[in-house]
Order: C-alpha cells, then sequence, then structure tokens
C-alpha cells in the first residue's frame, strides 16, 4: 500500500492558506472590529467630522475632505490590518499555539509555512479592503472605477509592512512586548505623517524624509493617484519599485528566518 | 525490500554550538517493531527524534529514514510517518473534527478521504461525542489522543512518539497504551522515548539507554535485566541513617545503600533475606521482588538528577 505523497509545493503553501480559512471561518466576528471598523471610524471621524470643516482646495486635489480621505484611508487600513496579522499571530504560530510546529511535522516545510502566511496575510487584506470599499462607496466617497486600483496599491503597501514584520516577528522569543515599540514608534507616527490626513509637503522639511521611507506614503500616493485618475508613469514606476522591493526582501527574510527556527 | 531497516543511524551527531546533544548513536529500527529511547531528562532522546522525523537537520554521522535521505527527502519522508510531539500543538480554536481533517489536508490527501478518516479516527481515539467541540476545553488525556489519532491521518508506516504519557493519569495512559498495542498488530512500526520504565516494559520489543548524548546500553527490557542486574532484589528497610551494609555486603553480586534501605542484587532473594537474619541484621521491613528496567535504568544513568 504506496503512503501519500509530498503535495506540490504550491498545493503545501494553498493547504496553509486553507488552514487559516477555516480558522477564521470560526472566529472572524473577533476580527471585524480591528480589521474593518477601525478604518470605517477614522473616515467618519476625520472625513465627515473634521473634514466638515475643510475647504476644498489644492491640497485636496480640489475634492471634499472625506472623498479625499478615502483612498488614503483605505491605505492605511491596510498597513494597519498588516501590523496586526504580522505581530502576535506570528509569535502565537511559534510560540503559543505552535501550529507551526505541527505543519512542519507533516510534508509542509518551513519555507511553505513562511510563504503560505504572508499569502493568507494578503488575502485578508484584499477581503478587508474590499469591504472598506463597499462601506465607503454606500457613504458616497468613492468617485470611480479607480478606487479598484487604488485597493490593488493599498494591499501592496499592506504587504511591504507586513512581509519584513513577519521576518522580524519570527526572531522573537519574548511574551511579545518588543512589538509595543512597532506599534508606538512605527505604525502611529506613519498613520499620522505619511500622508493619509494632509499632504506630506506640509511637514516640516526635517521631517519629511521620514515619511518617505514609510511604504504607508508610496501605497497612499499611489492609491490617491489611483482613484482620482492622475497616474504617471515614473511615479507610479518608483513607488510600485520600492513597494515591490521591501516586499520581496521581506519575504525572503521571513522565509530565512522560518527556516532557522522551525528547522534547529 | 521489506526487511530493510526504516531506520539506520550511524554516528548520528546533533550539536548545538558548543554542545552536543546527540554524541554518535548508531541505531537500526526494523519494520514492525517497537523500539524505544529511554534516558534521563537530556540525554538526547528528543533531539534523535527530531532528526528521525525529519525536521532537524543532522551536525553528523549518516541517517537514513524508510530508505531515504532526510536532508534531501524530508517532505517525502514525512509524508509517510506519523508525528506526537513531546508537547501537544493542536490548534486550540478549531474543533477536534477540524483538527484531524485540517491536518490530513497538509499531506495532500482530498477533502472527502480526510473527512471519512476523521471519522475513524474519532471512533480509535474514543473521541466521537466531543467531535464538534473545541479542543481547548478537553483534559490532557483527550488532547493527546487526539495528538496520537491526528498522527495516525496519512496511514503512517512509521509512528513517533515522545513522551506519549508524560503528565497523564494512570487511566488515560492505560487507554493510550492500549491504542497503541492496536497499532502495533495492525503493523505500525513504532518509536517511542519515555522516561518511564513501566511504559517501556509494556510497549517496547527492542530499546536503547541514552545518556549524555551516547547509547548506555540496547536490548529487550529482559535482555537489559538480565545483562546489568540480577533476577532479584531484596530491599531492607531501616530507620534514615541506621543502616548498616557491612553484613550484608557479601549476599549478592552488588548492594547499594540507600537514605532508607539498603538493596541487595542477587539471584535469590529469599535466601539472601534468610541469610541476613542469621546474621542478626533486623531492619524494620523487607521486601523480595523481581528486577526491573528500573534498576537497570538507574545503575546505567546514577541516581543523580541531571537538570
Amino acid at each position: 500500500m504506496p503512503g501519500p505523497t509530498a503535495p506540490h509545493p504550491w498545493q503545501a503553501r494553498f493547504l496553509v492558506v486553507e488552514s487559516m480559512w477555516i480558522w477564521y471561518r470560526r472566529n472572524w466576528r473577533a476580527t471585524v472590529v480591528s480589521t474593518v471598523l477601525n478604518p470605517v471610524f477614522f473616515l467618519v471621524a476625520m472625513g465627515f467630522g473634521l473634514g466638515s470643516q475643510i475647504q476644498p482646495g489644492a491640497a485636496t486635489g480640489g475634492y471634499g475632505y472625506a472623498v479625499y480621505l478615502m483612498p488614503a484611508m483605505l491605505a492605511a487600513g491596510a498597513v494597519q490590518n498588516a501590523a496586526g496579522e504580522s505581530t502576535f499571530p506570528i509569535l502565537s504560530g511559534f510560540k503559543w499555539s505552535r501550529v507551526y510546529w505541527g505543519m512542519t511535522a507533516t510534508p509542509i516545510t518551513p519555507a511553505q509555512v513562511a510563504t503560505g502566511q504572508l499569502l493568507w496575510i494578503l488575502f485578508r487584506l484584499v477581503f478587508s479592503g474590499i469591504v472598506f470599499v463597499i462601506v465607503g462607496a454606500a457613504l458616497g466617497v468613492v468617485t470611480g472605477a479607480g478606487i479598484i486600483l487604488s485597493l490593488v496599491f493599498a494591499v501592496l503597501a499592506g504587504m511591504a509592512f507586513a512581509a519584513p514584520l513577519v521576518a522580524f516577528a519570527a526572531t522573537i522569543e519574548g511574551e511579545g512586548t518588543a512589538f509595543n515599540p512597532v506599534f508606538r514608534f512605527i505604525v502611529l507616527p506613519m498613520t499620522l505623517l505619511a500622508g493619509t490626513f494632509f499632504p506630506v509637503t506640509e511637514l516640516p522639511a526635517l521631517v519629511r524624509p521620514i515619511a518617505w521611507i514609510t511604504p504607508l506614503w508610496h501605497g497612499t500616493e499611489l492609491a490617491r493617484a489611483a482613484a482620482f485618475w492622475n497616474l504617471e508613469f515614473w511615479p507610479v514606476a518608483g513607488h510600485m519599485a520600492y513597494l515591490l522591493a521591501l516586499t520581496g526582501i521581506g519575504a525572503a527574510l521571513a522565509v530565512r528566518n522560518f527556516r532557522r527556527r522551525l528547522g534547529v | 525490500m521489506a526487511d530493510d531497516p526504516l531506520v539506520l543511524a550511524e554516528g548520528l551527531t546533533k550539536r548545538f554550538g558548543e554542545f552536543e546533544a546527540v554524541a554518535g548513536i548508531d541505531i537500526e529500527v526494523r519494520r514492525g517493531e517497537a523500539f524505544g529511547f529511554l534516558g534521563p531528562n537530556g540525554a538526547g532522546k528528543s533531539s534523535t527524534m527530531r532528526m528521525v522525523a525529519c525536521v532537524s537537520p543532522r551536525s553528523g554521522g549518516t541517517l537514513s529514514v524508510l530508505g531515504m535521505d532526510p536532508d534531501t527527502d524530508g517532505p517525502k519522508i514525512r509524508a509517510r510517518l506519523g508525528v506526537v510531539p513531546q508537547q501537544d500543538n493542536l490548534d486550540n480554536e478549531l474543533t477536534v473534527r477540524q483538527n484531524l481533517q485540517v491536518y490530513g489536508r497538509y499531506f495532500g490527501l482530498s477533502r472527502k478521504h480526510v473527512r471519512d478518516k476523521a471519522t475513524e479516527l474519532l471512533e480509535f481515539a474514543q473521541l466521537s461525542d466531543r467531535a464538534d467541540d473545541e479542543v481547548d476545553p478537553l483534559s490532557g488525556g483527550m488532547k493527546r489522543r487526539l495528538t496520537i489519532a491526528r498522527s495516525l491521518v496519512n496511514d503512517p508506516e512509521l509512528l513517533l512518539l515522545d513522551e506519549p504519557t508524560t503528565g497523564l493519569d494512570p487511566q488515560a495512559r492505560h487507554l493510550l497504551w492500549d491504542r497503541l498495542f492496536r497499532l502495533k498488530q495492525q503493523g505500525v512500526t513504532l518509536i517511542v522515548t519515555t522516561h518511564y520504565m513501566d511504559e517501556a516494559e509494556q510497549l517496547c520489543d527492542r530499546l536503547v539507554v541514552m545518556d549524555k548524548g551516547k547509547i548506555a546500553a540496547e536490548g529487550s527490557p529482559a535482555q537489559l535485566i538480565d545483562r546489568y542486574s540480577t533476577k532479584e532484589v531484596l530491599e531492607l528497610r531501616f530507620p534514615p541513617g541506621q543502616q548498616d551494609p557491612a553484613p550484608v555486603q557479601d549476599l549478592g553480586e552488588r548492594v547499594e545503600v540507600l537514605p532508607d534501605r539498603i538493596l541487595v542484587y542477587t539471584t535469590d532473594g529469599e535466601a539472601s533475606l534468610a541469610a541476613a537474619h542469621t546474621r542478626g541484621v533486623t531492619p524494620v521491613s523487607s521486601l523480595v521482588r523481581r528486577s526491573t528496567l528500573e534498576d537497570v535504568f538507574l545503575r546505567l544513568t546514577g541516581r543523580t538528577l541531571v537538570d
């Protein structure tokens, strides 16, 4: 009786995704507030609340503030969700639930666990983004089909943040206090300063480079350009190259760190 | 082909930096047998198991599992192994049944196949009535049974169990042993690590005693007792500090003095006890028993705590 053989590497990655989907199907309610409602709260509070005091002008591309905010909030939401999905769930897989150890006792390899995990984060970002776009459309702040491309760019920005963070999370041994500085000194300042709520040109010249290195600024530039359909080749190519490079390097490091930790 | 060893290791070594956890061991596990690794904590049992399970690369020596090299054919070998880790890694937020199905899918088995297999394994592990409960609230014994059931989802030829019953109550341990016997009868080859002597005597056809990364002895439980201990042991109990081994020194092959007892290793315990009485030795109580693997184990690995 021949036993089972190892699945094809791509099937293996999707089997990792499938197991996370089965978890999600049971537990999605607990994740709705942070992944979908938080960005909506921001959009409503800032876009409609604060935005009621802001005159459409050159800085907002002539659009009402909520419309101006919508594509940027899509990117900011993706990056925030990426942060949540790439920290404690990763640590848990190694340390608390230990599910990664169970997976790698099967034909699945540590590298496939890493890439499967990143694929799952990608799906989560796409899914949350779609819900956010639907909410935005219902609130009347979506100007056209360009928002679909905004969603793609937002997810790319999310992955550019998620991949290096997953690589970092795979090296954490403690109880996860190492993630606190990530949220306090990276995620929060990035959300505030990377051009989501106002153009980066309004920042003091000294602070602007900080915004430029964040994946969110590049994602925001792309998402707005797509939503308002003023895409120009070189800026788009440059922003995308930066985000793809972060994603690629992060994914390579994640694979390396998963291999090191699971294959001792 | 069927007579080829399932696991063959020569000079197998595992180093973590300077520390040599496994210091060059030779093992051969044949199809259909139950093979045990016995040893104190830190003896290198788990490191050996992880190398055999193809999740931990070896630092030296040769290793072949199911006729293949773990370094090059890890996924192919793991497809035919079942692994019960020392520490459960069930998905606590899924149901009992989902744990089996999800795990089966990792082997590339079809959804239909894992659905049927899960039902069969739930029966085997006596968990059918908890099938749709979450794993989290299950007792330790139930989780252990589920972990064993999960390890069988791919019908493995070789089952690796790392301390399968540590931390379980006697009822749970006996139920687990019963399940493992059944697997053995079905022809599954078992490799077990344990530091419970009764478990080793119950389960293993052949075992090695490991100590400090090396193999200290190898054989069947009966052979080991025969080789490293005497047939019987006479235990003479005294109030602490009042035992004097001098008068019984020559009554057995070996005498061991413990804080409250003198152990006389002898072929005939009753005769040694009678001789002790005639020499005026008056213990508080005495006991004649057969030698066990525990005597072998303590002789080979010492009574000092290692961790």
